[in-house]
């Protein structure tokens, strides 16, 4: 039995099937968040915002798929492409996002150095001494 | 003798293919995957290569931190400075259809114009941004 | 082949993503983030991507890591043990995630043809782009021509944004003298107005190559000095 028809008689394998790549990026989306809000460390905050941001980029990339379809590059003898807007916006979105965290880096350089400690706990602490 | 040999010499070797690459990839953008993004960033990549294997007083030599932030916003002028030409040519802001006596060569012009604003300012900025860490790292 | 292609490559990119949540130190965080963003580029070219998977690998595994590893070669390499539980981020994060879970069910199938996403906008492009603009590459001729507002906008937020970290972490040779000229006037307790012609600052150090190693530095960065300074390469020979 292909994978087709199996999907066709147990109406969960279809969902699966179909849905997969959500769940995995949803996956990838969560472990990101935990890295932000569980770690101290403000240079792992940033990763783990790094992550989320690419989580967020494959799960547009998967809105665009299109089954059958190629690269959206016009060529003779390919009739089906794939979206080529979702493309186009998470291109931008990419380079916005090393920007982002290039500001962010740098804003960490700078407290460290004013404050000699990466850790989100001991820079409230040293904030609330007089 | 310097353990740091083999870096020099194959980043000789290849760092004037990845600059080649950079110039390939911004202009085929059109016909393959690429555009200004890819090609600024891959720009960006070899100058930082250059940076790590050698020292950063030569680097600074060569691609100037002075320069380059005057080369970022020229290539952001650049872009805007297409639209405000077709403006005056009595289309729309950034209308490329007006830029030439037909629509689509003017829109191929448009094209190639501002992916080119627009690589020249990703590498640009790319490289600024890695030289004002290094700035700060060496006042230190 | 391509099933086989796709769930490899997802095992590898949850598995990453889950050792980097787990790991205690930042240099090995950092390039498990490179090695993320490599796989997750794959992931895109099999999505037909192909635009989008180079910029994420030259992007992510290039500039990111270098930006970050950059930023590590000031601090500690290790992050302290968290002293509370860390039992109530876990909850939070599996709430949410079944939240979106139930979510996603509405969405349609990947691939669906008669997806929201690939009506309405999208045929226009494909099918007018050929007559109008006349290139093959649909993405370019969306991103430069029927969308090139949304392109300009964006050059003008990178350019801020090197313009902001231009201005943070710019100046630094001002700051380090005004500050030191502070610290002289805590200590005398008068008041000297003379701020950039202080005394004369220490021989800037070649990050990357610096002379004398990263034990120089002294204080908390010893200990993470090694891990921070082997991935530049540092050595602290000088070659005629």
């Amino acid at each position: 039995m292909s994978v087709s028809e199996l999907a066709l008689r147990f109406p969960v394998l279809a969902v699966i099937l179909g849905h997969y790549n959500y769940w995995i990026v949803i996956v990838l989306m969560m472990t990101g968040f935990y890295v932000v809000i569980s770690r101290d460390n403000l240079i792992k905050k940033i990763i783990g915002l790094n992550i989320f941001q690419t989580s967020v980029f494959l799960f547009y990339i998967s809105l665009g798929k299109v089954d059958g379809g190629t690269a959206p590059i016009l060529a003779d003898g390919f009739e089906v492409y794939s979206n080529p807007l979702t493309s186009v916006l998470i291109l931008t979105a990419i380079v916005v996002g090393i920007a982002t965290t290039a500001v962010g880096l740098s804003l960490v350089v700078r407290i460290h150095e004013a404050y000699g400690t990466l850790e989100a706990d001991d820079i409230d602490q040293l904030d609330e001494e007089p | 003798m310097n353990h740091l040999i083999v870096p020099r010499v194959m980043a000789k070797i290849m760092i004037p293919f990845i600059l080649l690459y950079a110039f390939y990839v911004q202009f085929h953008g059109d016909y393959s995957p690429g555009g200004g993004f890819q090609a600024g960033v891959i720009f960006a990549a070899a100058v930082i290569l250059y940076t790590l294997i050698f020292r950063v007083a030569e680097a600074e030599r060569a691609v100037r931190p002075s320069a380059v932030r005057v080369i970022g916003a020229l290539g952001l002028l650049l872009y805007a400075g297409v639209g405000v030409v077709t403006l005056f040519k009595g289309g729309a802001y950034l209308e490329y259809g007006v830029l030439k006596h037909d629509p689509v060569h003017g829109q191929h012009l448009g094209i190639l114009l501002v992916e080119l604003g627009v690589g020249v300012c990703v590498a640009a900025i790319m490289i600024s941004i890695f030289y004002a860490f290094v700035d700060f790292l060496r006042a230190q | 082949m391509t099933t086989l292609v796709t769930v490899l490559l997802l095992a590898m990119l949850a598995g990453t993503a889950i050792t980097i949540a787990r790991v205690r130190g930042v240099f090995v965080a950092v390039m498990l983030t490179g090695i993320y963003s490599l796989l997750s580029a794959s992931w895109m070219l099999v999505l037909d991507a192909p635009d989008v998977a180079f910029t994420e690998a030259a992007v992510g595994a290039g500039v990111a890591t270098v930006l970050m590893l950059s930023a590590l070669a000031l601090t500690t390499n290790q992050e302290r043990r968290p002293d509370r539980p860390t039992i109530l981020p876990l909850v939070v994060v599996v709430l949410t995630g079944s939240v979106l879970v139930y979510g996603t069910l509405d969405l349609p199938s990947i691939g669906d043809p008669l997806a929201p996403a690939q009506q309405h906008v999208v045929p226009r492009y494909l099918h007018e782009s050929p007559h109008e603009i006349h290139i093959p590459n649909v993405v370019t001729s969306v991103l430069a021509s029927y969308r090139g507002y949304d392109t300009l906008g964006e050059t003008t937020v990178i350019f801020t944004a090197g313009l902001g970290v231009i201005m943070i972490l710019g100046g630094a040779q001002q700051v380090l003298s005004w500050q030191r000229s502070r610290r002289r006037e805590d200590e005398e307790g008068a008041i000297e107005l003379d701020d950039y012609t202080a005394a004369p600052l220490p021989e800037p150090r070649d990050p990357i190559r610096p002379e004398h190693g990263w034990d120089a530095r002294g204080e908390a960065a010893a200990s993470g000095g090694e891990g921070a300074g082997d991935d530049e390469g540092a050595a602290p020979e000088e070659d005629a």
